[in-house]
């Protein structure tokens, strides 16, 4: 393949896969990884290095609109990024050290999880909203955030317990290549007991600041491959900046099953091929 | 200064930045095509690219020197580069605040971006 065709290609599967990723808050990573692989053979570690550059594009450039918004909590994200940004300098290092046989299964099983939260449930049910504990309250992290137009005061609670989840979602994010965020808001949402709209903003902020920890690693080691990452980021961040533009309220629930079903696709494919030593 | 304020200054300058990325990585990535658009291409094997893109003096001085290769590399420093600037930020902005907690949170986190970032590089 010839150098222009192979651009023009990862340029517009990445573009589909920003645009996609930024309209069902999966993020762009988990569909680019498996489509560099398995559609055009791509080595993992090019397609994990190029991705993660793509995410830190993704995060910084939507970090404006969600501060906008007004439900991120940036002393949350702050204290947690301690533990994702430990963890995805520990991934970035084990990435090196294991196959990428191993790196492409769990990678599958990764995608399986995103897979089962895009089609289990299009619409969130708000939890409860909780007082703080000892912790949460010493560490000063509960805040408000507007429903309905007023400020709605909101408490954080198990902290430890989060800032262990969040230490596996930055491992995760640096052996990977991707954002974790589904996971990052499962440790904010489920454990700490923050409300679902301040968890998955704060995690936007979060995931440029985790990707960046394993960046180094990656670029030391020739994971990021300048001809492979260039199309790749400006696909992604086209896409995404569509996605943000682009208000398809109604379509958002079949979306997100075509979406879900694809990558349940993509997450047996690179099971498989992981199993069977083919990635 | 409230949280808010200092945030929407961030969130600005976080999207210029990767705006400026995007544009150095589009310049090189056009440098690139031009000069190599009918080399033959797969990247199914894995090989460390050399110190030209692996390491940021090496980075720097091909990027000055308008290698296609060495400006996309460089473009992708900028980017890797915003969020340790929103860090950074960050750690100015609780101390400005006050907060002697939170600056010492954002220091540190700062402080495990330059370990890996200086010492994988």
């Amino acid at each position: 393949m010839s150098a222009l065709v192979y651009t023009l290609i990862v340029l517009s599967l990445s573009a589909v896969a920003g645009f996609l990723g930024s309209l069902t808050g999966l993020g762009g990573g988990v569909v680019v990884v498996p489509a560099l692989a398995l559609a055009l053979g791509v080595d993992i570690k090019y397609a994990i290095g190029a991705s993660l550059v793509s995410v830190i594009a993704t995060s910084s450039g939507a970090a404006a609109a969600y501060v906008r918004e007004g439900f991120s909590n940036i002393r949350i994200g702050m204290l947690l990024e301690i533990a994702t940004t430990l963890g995805a300098i520990a991934g970035a290092v084990l990435a090196v050290h294991i196959s990428t046989h191993a790196i492409a299964i769990v990678f599958g099983l990764v995608l399986l999880q995103a897979a089962y939260e895009s089609l289990s449930k299009a619409e969130h049910e708000t939890g409860a909203i909780v007082e703080s504990d000892s912790l949460g309250t010493r560490l000063r992290l509960g805040s408000d955030y507007p429903v309905d137009g007023r400020r709605q005061r909101y408490g954080v609670r198990n902290v430890p317990a989060g800032f262990g989840l969040m230490f596996g979602a930055g491992a995760l994010s640096g052996m990977l290549g991707i954002g974790s965020g589904a996971l990052k808001v499962i440790a904010m949402d489920r454990a700490m007991k923050i409300p679902f709209k301040v968890s998955t903003t704060t995690s936007n902020f979060m995931i440029g600041v985790t990707a960046a920890a394993s960046a180094g690693v990656y670029l030391g080691r020739g994971y990021i491959d300048p001809r492979v990452a260039m199309p790749v980021m400006l696909g992604v961040l086209a896409g995404a900046f569509l996605g943000s533009k682009v208000l398809v309220h109604a379509r958002v629930r079949t979306l997100r099953i075509v979406f879900g079903v694809v990558v349940l696709a993509l997450a047996i494919e690179m099971i498989v091929n992981g199993s069977l030593g083919k990635i | 200064m409230d949280d808010r304020r200092l945030e929407t200054i961030i969130g600005n300058l976080l999207r210029a930045g990767v705006l400026l990325a995007a544009a150095v990585v589009f310049l090189g990535g056009v440098l690139y095509l031009a000069g190599h658009h009918a080399d033959r291409i797969g990247y199914r094997h894995f090989t460390a690219g050399g110190t030209a893109i692996q390491t940021v003096a090496g980075i720097v001085q091909s990027a000055a020197h308008l290698h296609s290769e060495g400006l996309i590399q460089f473009g992708l420093l900028l980017l890797i580069a915003t969020p340790v600037a929103r860090v950074a930020l960050a750690v100015v902005g609780f101390a400005l605040e006050r907060d002697r907690l939170y600056a010492v949170v954002s220091l540190i986190v700062l402080a495990i971006l330059a370990f890996s970032l200086l010492h994988a590089i």
